[in-house]
């Protein structure tokens, strides 16, 4: 947590910023001010100033594009796009650094080869969230609690926008991404899906290296896809 | 600038071997994949089995020689695609690493790497540890020779 994380989540208070925030964010992909203040209803004045004070407060990123798809004279002023800013903010009071410490212990982790056992105890872990669940509990809002972002996608899978872990991930991924596979796969033991819907890894630019699918899980590194 | 990167990795048995038929199996699909990535440019294709580089002092050490056109095309290839998931078996197919197995350096575009180069910037960052001529992913340089700073 730097300085003035709570002063840049402060600006979150205002409502309709923050519903213009998590519009943004859900899309995962850039986002006009049009679209912005049709989607949660307001002028597009109102929308363009609440989205630049987000930009300046580094929530969001702002961009250039032409809509129409059209260039040259006559196609007009390129449109003002937002997306979600990268970087982290965090705020815990009183301070708490599970971050570094996250970090270091992955590196542990991996210098030991240890990644069996690493995974073992994410996917008890998961067993553990899941079971503490309502009977019935629906997947993708747990998900959704624990900042993982789903979002279905056009083959009928559950995709995850947002890694939870995205800092100890980028760092020992091989290492990180198995055991957020083996948590999954255990919540959804824990939930009592796991005959239903199978984690699988499928590791994609900018997202979760997990997505939900219907069994038997497809595992394109063993012979069966080969053929 | 273009980034390039070798690594290597002893396999736990001869590659016509039983234990071997997934790793090779997977090859060539998970070449073609690298072959397809946003900013790949070039890799080693050697003379051994399914284009395979074979050490040439020890054949069960294979060489896997690369270039990229950034620290972010290399790094969402091996760590956002379907390569990760091959990556994951890799214990089954190779040796535990004693020693640093993977090194990368900048290179200005157009050159196509050597493998003795390669493998002196490897004997490099394993006798004098990461720097702007041998580096990782972890101890990252940048082209100007600076280090790139970690974020935590």
């Amino acid at each position: 947590m730097t300085a003035d994380d709570l002063g840049v989540l402060g600006v979150l208070r205002d409502p309709v910023r923050r519903r213009l925030y998590e519009y943004v964010v859900a899309q995962g992909r850039e986002v006009s001010r049009g679209e912005a203040a049709e989607a949660v209803g307001i002028q597009r004045t109102l929308a363009a100033f609440h989205l630049d004070r987000l930009v300046e407060a580094g929530l969001l990123e702002a961009g250039s594009r032409r809509l129409t798809g059209r260039t040259g004279p006559g196609s007009g002023r390129p449109a003002k796009v937002y997306r979600r800013a990268a970087t982290e903010h965090q705020v815990s009071v009183p301070p708490r650094d599970y971050r570094t410490l996250a970090l270091l212990l992955a590196d542990v982790v991996a210098t030991l080869e240890a990644d069996r056992r690493a995974e073992d105890a994410a996917r008890r872990a998961g067993e553990t969230i899941g079971a503490a669940e309502p009977p019935g509990a629906d997947l993708a809002a747990v998900l959704a609690a624990r900042g993982y972002e789903p979002y279905p996608d056009e083959q009928g899978a559950l995709r995850l926008r947002n890694c939870p872990f995205h800092l100890a991930a980028e760092r020992q991924p091989t290492l990180v991404c198995a055991m957020n596979l083996a948590l999954c796969e255990g919540l959804l033991k824990g939930l009592g899906r796991d005959g239903e819907v199978a984690a699988v890894l499928d590791p994609r630019p900018g997202e979760c290296c997990v997505a939900f699918r219907p069994p038997p899980g497809d595992e394109p590194a063993s012979k069966n896809k080969n053929h | 600038m273009h980034l390039a990167q070798l690594n290597v990795a002893r396999m736990v048995a001869p590659l016509d071997s039983p234990v071997m038929a997934d790793f090779v199996a997977g090859l060539e699909r998970i070449n073609r994949l690298a072959e397809s990535w946003p900013g790949f440019v070039w890799r080693l294709k050697g003379g051994g089995p399914t284009g395979t580089t074979p050490d040439t002092e020890d054949e069960r050490v294979l060489i896997n020689l690369s270039v990229w056109e950034s620290r972010e095309a290399l790094w969402s290839y091996t760590y956002r695609s379907e390569h990760l998931r091959f990556m994951r078996r890799r214990r089954e197919w190779f040796e535990p690493l004693r020693q640093p197995h993977l090194v990368m350096w900048w290179l200005p575009e157009g050159v196509i790497p050597t493998v003795p180069e390669a493998m002196e910037r490897l004997r490099r960052l394993r006798e004098e540890g990461p720097g702007p001529e041998a580096f990782t992913f972890r101890d990252f340089y940048e082209p100007t020779g600076e280090r790139r700073l970690e974020r935590v």
